[in-house]
């Protein structure tokens, strides 16, 4: 009598946790990594926020959760509180974006950056911020004049390697004598790291500096020494007003709008989504008139011709470092071969640490 | 001319009752500063606290994520019980309760689809050793060396922090994982096993609950406790009654150590269940909030764990609800200390107000 009871009082507890915090009306909520103020990735992922609370869509979001124990119960209270669709916005987030998805079927989930689906409400989506960075190769390639662009990555995953690689094909394309020159950062947000990874890239030589992390460092270090420099995730200008050739801009805002709506109409389906500068979720932050005009028009052009399907970051033929082919003359790499990208092309300076 | 002067007399006489209700003044006073700022930044006080301190416990989910967090914390804190009390300043627990998890990660690991009721006691035991070990290095600094134990132990946290990120990036990485900075997710045989379905809370509770149990047994039923205690107090006192101060210190980093390697390991088989860079959010250091303001008393530690744990799940509802920055959750931490801190500057001491002739002077 007594366990039933207590069973019982267990699952009438449980029920009104629940029914508090049912509500009606559609909702969506965020999950970011990072301070809304960061100027970086998380800095973009809000303005996307911004753009579907723009439509009416009520939205919520939390800041600076950690990737670890945290972030499951984060995304369970935004399922449990009734939100309908939520948006992890890391890749740390994927295992307990799954774990969650599993226990709440009615509640759609979108992880960025991830490759694991593993229940049929969870979508997976993220950009291909390689074209920005083959537009990036074509600027650096004309504008360097010690040959040596210096590049500051964070984690030797596909996506970094591909923007190295697209980078410097692109460069070597206008510059055969181009070299990368890259510094492990190991962290996504580091001002100090990050700083001096600028500064030795620019004591080797490097007159380009370009960063595959967040903070505004890089480029104001950059400004400082009076070299090239490229704006990361959001337009860095202000921070860098001369040495900013351009910024790669993320912009979610389409796309979250377009999922929101999907699953407040009850159209919303699984899928795997991998846009770039066609779709508009890679854009380019105005370019520098210190360029000049022709290299300007050059850039356009060929941002228009990726956009377009007409040029590829990755057409052949594409070496490795020792020399052995990846990619036919003529072909084009497959989204399969780009997604899990573990090698260095011809002219990138070192080795990728394992 | 009359000049005020100021003048602050050490108390004799503090009454043991107050002692330990002061944290509940700080904590009333942190929730009235608190609900000053909410008013301020615009929303109505109470319902605010309540978004802060209800909401998040206000079901069974949200009572188990709060022994989930508090768990480590209560563990960590006792540990650092032992240092504290006996005039052992162990800062770097942080590093102590990652190195223990690297430790106990790697032989979860080596044991990866490995079966047996003996693969997680081995584990554990080797995530406790990993704490000791580190704390050690602070430990016989200090004792033969001479050295700064604050210093040592806080250096020692960025060690262990790019010694995790070096091994989670590269030999360890997870081979079908992209190279993304993370290990494989640990076989079943080494999670700790959860106590109810649908709940996070698992048995590392019972860690910590022993440990609770035994410290108490420890400082307050045996000659040892009694030494921490004497050496506490004074350090000279200690030196002619004879105990051997070397020792002693060595004992307490050992045990403050073994527990944040406990709650490390706990951490990466209960809910994390792998390693990666981010296995602790600053427990180590939050604990050192929790065990002051827990007077170093274990049961007291208990309660300060549950409401420092509350503060981070307060935090996350009130953005969720009320949308207000996380960081207010940080804030209410440095109330709680600040007022703490505060009411025991006026417990221990008495201000006096001296009106006195400029003349007198």
């Amino acid at each position: 009598m007594y366990k039933l009871f207590l069973r019982s009082l267990i699952s009438a507890l449980f029920l009104l946790g629940f029914s508090i915090n049912a509500n009606a009306e559609f909702k969506v909520g965020f999950v970011y990594v990072g301070p809304t103020g960061d100027h970086g990735w998380t800095y973009q992922h809000h303005e996307g926020r911004n753009a579907v609370e723009a439509l009416g869509i009520k939205t919520t979001y939390v800041e600076s959760v950690p990737e670890g124990a945290d972030a499951e119960r984060v995304i369970r209270q935004l399922a449990q509180s009734g939100h309908d669709l939520i948006f992890t916005t890391s890749f740390g987030y994927m295992d307990p974006t799954n774990k969650v998805a599993k226990d709440f079927p009615n509640v759609k989930f979108e992880h960025a950056t991830g490759y694991k689906r593993e229940h049929s409400n969870v979508s997976t989506y993220s950009a291909r911020f390689y074209e920005g960075r083959t537009l990036l190769g074509h600027m650096a390639g004309k504008m360097t004049k010690t040959n040596t662009i210096g590049y500051i990555a964070s984690f030797p995953i596909p996506e970094v390697i591909r923007g190295i690689n697209a980078m410097t094909l692109a460069a070597q394309k206008v510059n055969p004598d181009i070299k990368t020159k890259i510094v492990w950062v190991f962290t996504w947000y580091d001002p100090g790291k990050e700083s001096e990874a600028a500064q030795a890239l620019i004591d080797q030589g490097a007159d380009i500096i370009m960063q595959h992390t967040d903070s505004t460092a890089p480029v104001q270090v950059a400004e400082k020494a009076g070299v090239w420099s490229f704006g990361q995730a959001s337009d860095m200008q202000r921070f860098a007003p001369k040495s900013i050739l351009t910024s790669i801009i993320d912009d979610w805002a389409p796309y979250y709008v377009e999922r929101s709506i999907a699953a407040r109409d009850g159209t919303w389906k699984q899928q795997d989504t991998w846009h770039g500068l066609k779709e508009g979720m890679v854009a380019m932050a105005p370019y520098n008139s210190a360029m000049g005009s022709d290299l300007i028009k050059e850039v356009e052009q060929l941002q228009k011709d990726l956009a377009s399907g007409k040029a590829h970051s990755f057409t052949g033929p594409i070496y490795d470092q020792k020399g052995n082919i990846l990619v036919a003359e003529g072909a084009v790499a497959d989204d399969g071969m780009l997604a899990g990208m573990n090698v260095y092309v011809k002219g990138v300076e070192g080795d990728i640490p394992q | 001319m009359e000049v005020q002067l100021i003048k602050i007399e050490k108390r004799n006489d503090v009454s043991r009752s107050i002692y330990f209700l002061t944290p509940v003044l700080a904590i009333f006073l942190t929730l009235f500063g608190g609900g000053i700022i909410f008013y301020i930044l615009g929303f109505n006080p109470i319902e605010a606290l309540k978004f802060f301190f209800i909401t998040p416990i206000s079901d069974l989910y949200g009572l188990s994520e709060l022994l989930v967090k508090a768990t480590p914390l209560c563990l960590i804190a006792i540990g650092l019980s032992f240092c504290f009390k006996s005039n052992n300043w162990n800062i770097g627990a942080e590093g102590q309760l990652i190195f223990g998890g690297i430790v106990g990660g790697g032989v979860a690991l080596l044991f990866y689809n490995h079966d047996g009721f003996y693969v997680l006691p081995i584990i554990i035991l080797s995530g406790a050793i990993g704490g000791i070990l580190f704390a050690m290095i602070p430990a016989i600094l200090k004792t033969y060396f001479n050295t700064n134990e604050i210093l040592v132990s806080l250096m020692l946290v960025y060690v262990a922090k790019l010694l995790l990120d070096y091994l989670v990036v590269g030999p360890w990485s997870n081979p079908e994982g992209f190279n993304f900075p993370e290990t494989r997710q640990f076989s079943e045989s080494a999670r700790m096993p959860i106590l109810f379905g649908g709940l996070r809370i698992h048995a590392g509770i019972f860690i910590t609950l022993i440990t609770v149990f035994l410290t108490w047994l420890i400082l307050y039923k045996t000659y040892l406790g009694f030494q921490i205690k004497v050496s506490g107090l004074s350090l000279k006192t200690a030196k002619y009654a004879g105990y051997k101060g070397k020792t002693m210190i060595i004992i307490v980093f050992m045990i403050s150590g073994a527990c944040a390697g406990l709650a490390g390991v706990g951490e990466i088989t209960g809910p994390i269940g792998q390693l990666h860079r981010n296995i602790s959010p600053d427990y180590g250091f939050t604990a050192i909030i929790v065990a002051f303001l827990g007077r170093l008393n274990p049961v007291g530690i208990i309660f300060a764990s549950l409401i420092v744990a509350l503060t981070y799940l307060g935090a996350e509802t009130a953005q969720i609800f009320l949308q207000v920055p996380k960081y207010t959750g940080q804030v209410f931490q440095g109330m709680i200390l600040f007022f703490l801190l505060g009411s025991d500057y006026l417990l221990f001491f008495k201000i006096k107000f001296l009106g006195l002739k400029k003349n007198e002077l």
